[in-house]
């Protein structure tokens, strides 16, 4: 299960980018694997207002609606348009093509709350 | 040991199960229950034979005045339903109420629903239909949660033109729900519309209007509903069906969300239902509307087939956050929708808009030009219209049941100051003779 080195993780599968005061956000391989074909991504209003840990946005696939969780606090700047018409992408590269949105105005003192690769994949390991 | 039918548990069977989780008495079993919480008799009356039964509720029965001439209207109408409705809905594949716990098993069953959903789109003129919900007041209710959700608002506008029994029910429904509710009133039996502009802004999550709405006006309600897109809010309408064989559709009006009663296609006039909610929007929508959503597809093979499909919306996939708790929906009420306007076509359902306007328009002539008898707006109507009698409307209506009919509604029982008013309606079951004599009754009585 690919866990690419230079992102930070969640407990409920969120990967996360942070470049400069933003951020992008995704779901891992391990995420969208479970999941199985994802048929819609209810991608959040730019503009909205997330704390950390806050319902960010719904990601549907065949077998189940679920939630995806703001990995830091932040504020919406921008969503993967790209998804609405295939959102596809999620399942065939999460963390490139399939990324989800970028939150601005992240407060980098919440970084300590996720967690690195290597922490992430003793996690799977463990479950 | 003695089984029922008719009665789950019998003492020998309790305490057999009482014995198998090792406890002595029933007590015992709820004493996790406190015991104020606890019923300790339900007023349900002593057993009855059969015989007892069935002379009781023929004896109720009886009590209904089935022989009365109908003029009723107010949301549901004594439309013909021709036999051949009935023959198809009690086969034995189709006879069944809700969609099965394997619906694609069921190919016939989802077929119906489909074209059910294509007739509700194709009346209203809107892109999605469901597969029906339990009436036109829950679907109107449950339109005005999918557009707070939709619009993440909470303020809804509501024109007083819609059926006062819907507005009770939106009432009781969202009594426990963050939903400010706000009143429009109508002026010359049509909406306020400067009232409802001024009313508009950038919390409202959605307008509700009706057209015909409660009095049989008919409105186009275009420049409203651009009005209130202009400031994002959602519009709800709430329509006959019957009607949009003939008047402009919510959809070329540019309604976001239409809601109805289907009783009008193919469903019996009976105390209480059951009933048909229809509901239908936009595509961009459909993943926040609520109820059951028959889609079709192909099979692995190629074949056309029939599925429940954005099932992700709804409770046993979505739980708490699903867009209704109404996973179900009024199939064979919606089966005999589909069933009526497949045996009547766009042309027949064309005529019996028609006849009802026809008739309806000569009942008007002839009840207004009884002396004493006004018209109370000057609006157009459908099939249905308010009039105004010298004397309190309860009492004449009353008068009329007397002489064979029941000849309204008497608008006071919900309109403040209408007293003297009553909504009368005319269907294509009413003659030109019942008419002439309803008109000479009325002059007798007024």
């Amino acid at each position: 299960m690919l866990v690419p080195d230079d992102l930070l993780y969640t407990q409920e599968h969120e990967w996360v980018k942070i470049e400069g005061g933003s951020a992008w956000v995704g779901i891992t391989e391990h995420a969208q694997h479970e999941l199985g074909d994802i048929t819609f991504a209810d991608l959040p209003a730019v503009g909205k207002s997330v704390a950390q840990g806050a319902e960010l946005m719904v990601i549907e696939s065949v077998k189940a609606a679920s939630d995806v969780y703001a990995p830091l606090g932040g504020t919406v700047a921008e969503v993967n348009t790209a998804l609405a018409d295939t959102p596809e992408l999620i399942n065939k590269d999460p963390y490139g093509a399939g990324w989800l949105c970028i939150l601005r105005d992240i407060n980098a003192a919440e970084k300590t709350k996720l967690m690195s690769a290597a922490e992430y994949r003793a996690m799977l390991e463990k479950a | 040991m003695a089984y029922s039918t008719y009665v789950p548990h019998v003492e020998a069977e309790r305490a057999e199960m009482l014995r198998a989780i090792g406890i002595s008495s029933m007590d015992e079993l709820f004493a996790a229950i406190p015991r104020e919480l606890q019923v300790e008799r339900v007023n349900i009356p002593e057993g009855m034979t059969e015989i007892e039964a069935e002379r009781m509720l023929r004896g109720l029965a009886r009590r209904n005045r089935t022989d009365l001439v109908c003029f009723l209207g107010g949301g549901f109408y004594d439309h013909y339903v021709p036999a051949a409705v009935d023959a198809i809905l009690q086969r034995g594949e189709f006879f069944t109420a809700y969609t099965p716990y394997q619906p694609e098993v069921s190919q016939g069953t989802l077929q119906a629903a489909f074209e059910f959903q294509s007739a509700i789109c194709r009346l209203t003129g809107m892109e999605v239909a469901n597969a029906s919900l339990y009436d036109g007041g829950t679907a109107l209710f449950e339109a005005m949660t999918m557009a707070a959700r939709c619009t993440g608002r909470s303020r809804v506008l509501i024109d007083t033109g819609v059926s006062p029994i819907y507005r009770k029910m939106l009432h009781t429904y969202s009594a426990k729900l963050h939903l400010a509710q706000e009143e429009i009133g109508t002026r010359n039996g049509v909406l306020d519309q400067e009232a409802m502009s001024g009313a508009l802004n950038d919390r409202v999550a959605a307008v509700v209007l009706q057209s015909p709405n409660f009095f049989g006006c008919i409105e186009d309600h275009t420049a409203i509903i651009e009005r209130a897109h202009a400031v994002g809010a959602l519009v709800i309408m709430s329509v006959y069906p019957l009607s949009l064989a003939i008047l402009k559709t919510p959809g070329e009006m540019g309604a976001d969300i239409v809601v109805g009663e289907g009783q009008s296609l193919g469903i019996p006039l009976s105390f209480g239902g059951p009933y048909l909610g229809f509901m239908a929007t936009r595509k961009s929508l459909v993943r926040k509307m609520p109820g059951r959503i028959v889609g079709m597809t192909h099979d692995g093979k190629g074949r056309r087939g029939f599925v429940l499909t954005l099932q992700a919306r709804e409770q046993h996939i979505r739980r708490e956050k699903a867009t209704s708790n109404i996973c179900t929906n009024q199939n064979l009420c919606a089966l005999a929708a589909g069933a009526y306007v497949a045996l009547l076509g766009k042309q027949g359902l064309i005529e019996v808009a028609e006849l009802c306007a026809d008739n309806a328009s000569y009942a008007y002539e002839r009840l207004t030009g009884v002396p004493g008898v006004e018209r109370t707006f000057r609006a157009t109507f459908f099939n249905e219209f308010c009039i105004t009698l010298p004397r309190d409307a309860r009492d004449v209506i009353g008068d009329l049941i007397d002489r064979g009919f029941a000849a309204g509604f008497p608008v006071g029982r919900y309109y403040e100051g209408m007293d003297n008013v009553a909504l009368v309606a005319v269907t294509e079951m009413r003659t030109k003779e019942e008419i002439d004599r309803l008109a000479a009754a009325l002059e007798a009585v007024v």
